[in-house]
Order: C-alpha cells, then sequence, then structure tokens
C-alpha cells in the first residue's frame, strides 16, 4: 500500500502507468478485431520471433508515444506506430520507403480500377 | 503485391468491419509496413496469414478446457498449480515465449487479472484480450477498488472473502482457476468447461450455473 500511495504524485509517473489511480466506469462494450488489427498482432508476434521487434521494444516505442498520442491512438494504432518506428530505427525499413509505399497503397485504394489490389 | 484476393471490391460491398470506405493513416502503415517486410524477404503474405489464423483460434474454449479438466482431475489441478505452463503443455496448449501462473480461487480468496501497464493476458488460452481488459478505467481502477469494479460486472464478492489482484507482466501471465460451483456432481468435463466463461477465467465473473 505504502509503495504505491508513495507514488502517486503524477509526475513520477509515465503516462501509461496507471495502476491505482482514480477512472470512470469500466465501459464494457467490445469489438471484433478488424483484419489490419490482427494483421498488426500477427506482425510483432513473427517479428518477435525473429528477433527484430521483441516485446520490451514494442513497449519502449509505445511508451515513447507522448501521452497525447497515446490516449488519441486506438490499440493497434499504438502498435504499429511503435513497431515502425523500431524496424525504422534498425534500419530494417526506411522512412522514404515506407512512406512511398503508403502513398502508393493509397492510390490503389482509391482508384477503383485496382481496388481489388487493396491491401 | 497483397495475396489476399478474397475480399470482394469495396464499391460492391459496402464497409464492414474490414472494409472501410476509407484507409487510416495507421491502417496504410501497416499495408505498407507488410508489403517492405515481405519485398525484403523478412516474413511471408503465408506466414502472416497463418498467425492471423492461429490467434483467431485461440478461444476461451482452450482456458475453460484447461479448468475443466482440473475441476475433474486432483492431480492434473495440482500440476496446474505448481506450473500452469507445463500443465497447459500437457493438453497440447503452448503458452509460446510466456510463463502462466493459475491462481485458484477457495472459499476465502477471489482473483482477478489485470496488466496494468499495458493489455499482458493470457492469450494463449483466451485469444485476444476484450477492449475494456486494455481501458484505462479497469487498469487504474481494478487494483485500488476491486470490489467496486466487479460489482460493475454484476459480482459481488462477500466481505469475508479476500479480493486479490494479480498485475500480469509481458513475460508472465495469469489465469484464474474459479471454484466449481456446487450441483455438478453428474457433470462430465464437456459440460463442465461449457460453464467456464471467458470473464470468469479472468475473474471479474463467476462461472454459470448449470
Amino acid at each position: 500500500m505504502i509503495a504505491w500511495q508513495h507514488r502517486d504524485t503524477a509526475d513520477m509517473r509515465g503516462y501509461h502507468d496507471i495502476g491505482g489511480l482514480a477512472g470512470g466506469a469500466v465501459e464494457r462494450g467490445e469489438h471484433d478485431y478488424a483484419l489490419w488489427e490482427k494483421r498488426v498482432d500477427a506482425l510483432l508476434v513473427l517479428l518477435s520471433e525473429a528477433g527484430l521487434v521483441r516485446v520490451d521494444e514494442l513497449r519502449r516505442g509505445i511508451e515513447t508515444l507522448g501521452a497525447d498520442a497515446y490516449d488519441k491512438l486506438s490499440y493497434y494504432e499504438r502498435w504499429i506506430s511503435a513497431i515502425t518506428r523500431v524496424l525504422i530505427e534498425k534500419g530494417v525499413i526506411g522512412i522514404d520507403e515506407l512512406g512511398r509505399n503508403m502513398e502508393t497503397l493509397k492510390a490503389r485504394w482509391n482508384d477503383p480500377a485496382t481496388g481489388e489490389a487493396k491491401p | 503485391m497483397s495475396e489476399d484476393h478474397s475480399h470482394s471490391h469495396p464499391h460492391a460491398d459496402p464497409a464492414g468491419p474490414d472494409e472501410p470506405a476509407m484507409l487510416t493513416d495507421y491502417q496504410l502503415m501497416e499495408g505498407a509496413v507488410r508489403e517492405l517486410l515481405v519485398e525484403k524477404g523478412i516474413l511471408t503474405h503465408a506466414a502472416i496469414r497463418e498467425a492471423v489464423e492461429a490467434m483467431d483460434a485461440r478461444t476461451p474454449a482452450q482456458g475453460a478446457r484447461v479448468v475443466a479438466r482440473a475441476w475433474v482431475d486432483p492431480a492434473y489441478k495440482a500440476r496446474l498449480l505448481e506450473n500452469g505452463t507445463a500443465a497447459c503443455e500437457e493438453l497440447g496448449i503452448s503458452m509460446g515465449p510466456t510463463h502462466l501462473v493459475v491462481v485458484e480461487n477457495t472459499p476465502e480468496v477471489h482473483n482477478v487479472i489485470v496488466c496494468t501497464l499495458c493489455s499482458c493476458y493470457p492469450r494463449m488460452l483466451l485469444g485476444l484480450p476484450p477492449d475494456w481488459y486494455k481501458s484505462k478505467p479497469y487498469r487504474s481502477r481494478v487494483v485500488r477498488e476491486p470490489r467496486a469494479v466487479l460489482h460493475e460486472f454484476g459480482t459481488e464478492i462477500a466481505d469475508n472473502v479476500t479480493v486479490r489482484v494479480h498485475d500480469s507482466t509481458a513475460d508472465m501471465r495469469y489465469l484464474v482457476l474459479p471454484r466449481r460451483p456446487a450441483g455438478t456432481d453428474v457433470l462430465d468435463e464437456a459440460a463442465l468447461a461449457a460453464l467456464i466463461t471467458r470473464d470468469s477465467l479472468i475473474g471479474v465473473a463467476l462461472p454459470r450455473t448449470p
């Protein structure tokens, strides 16, 4: 008890470190995970097995997003942000090619002629 | 290029959960990262698809099967409480890189699990966690006022029962072993498993009664 009471000053906590803080009612709603969310999960599982993005690196990525982004992003939005950042830091992917690929995907999605080949 | 041609065209089949009318930046990021990793030979589309399917195949039925076995087999229960990871492997369920600790509900103690820092969950036994498990109100409050949180789930624990909350980590996951409901002596293992809900394995609810 003493330990968390002592730590209860907000400035000593990371924004993810919320155990014991006050909060509102637990909202019981649930959603079925979308395919893209399952793929983010799968990427982490596979990259972790490959030793490229370990769970602690994922956590560091999430815990350094900044409090604002942490609150605004959905769960798997945080994950893909963190995974991408670690991959860029390690030089596994480049930020330029990432940007190009995102633009290509966006164009492909918006083009009725190629809409079948979406991500 | 994506191999997944299983979905119909978005204009022919308007937005379902997997078919948003517009991709968000984060969905684009996922697609772009995935394609780059495949282009570079680091991952394959098949491996990603298999990982998605493997996760989809994990449901609370697996956790229920473990608990039902423990209810009918005292020796198995002892092994489960001694080493949860090894006892699950006996039933062909791998915990992957994580270690499982099973915490037993008794007449004196009711257990609840949480991950205050993030979302660690016995996903190999229960599948992906429900949204509320990852929510700030659950993570912050259940360690401080568990009875109030359980009340919101419609679960009342008597004042003379200790409520013990277990905070999971990336490496160590908890599973609650609920008490076998009274009046179930005649039920077989499969019928018992049907009483064991996901929420009873998290500890926010009790098993169904027959």
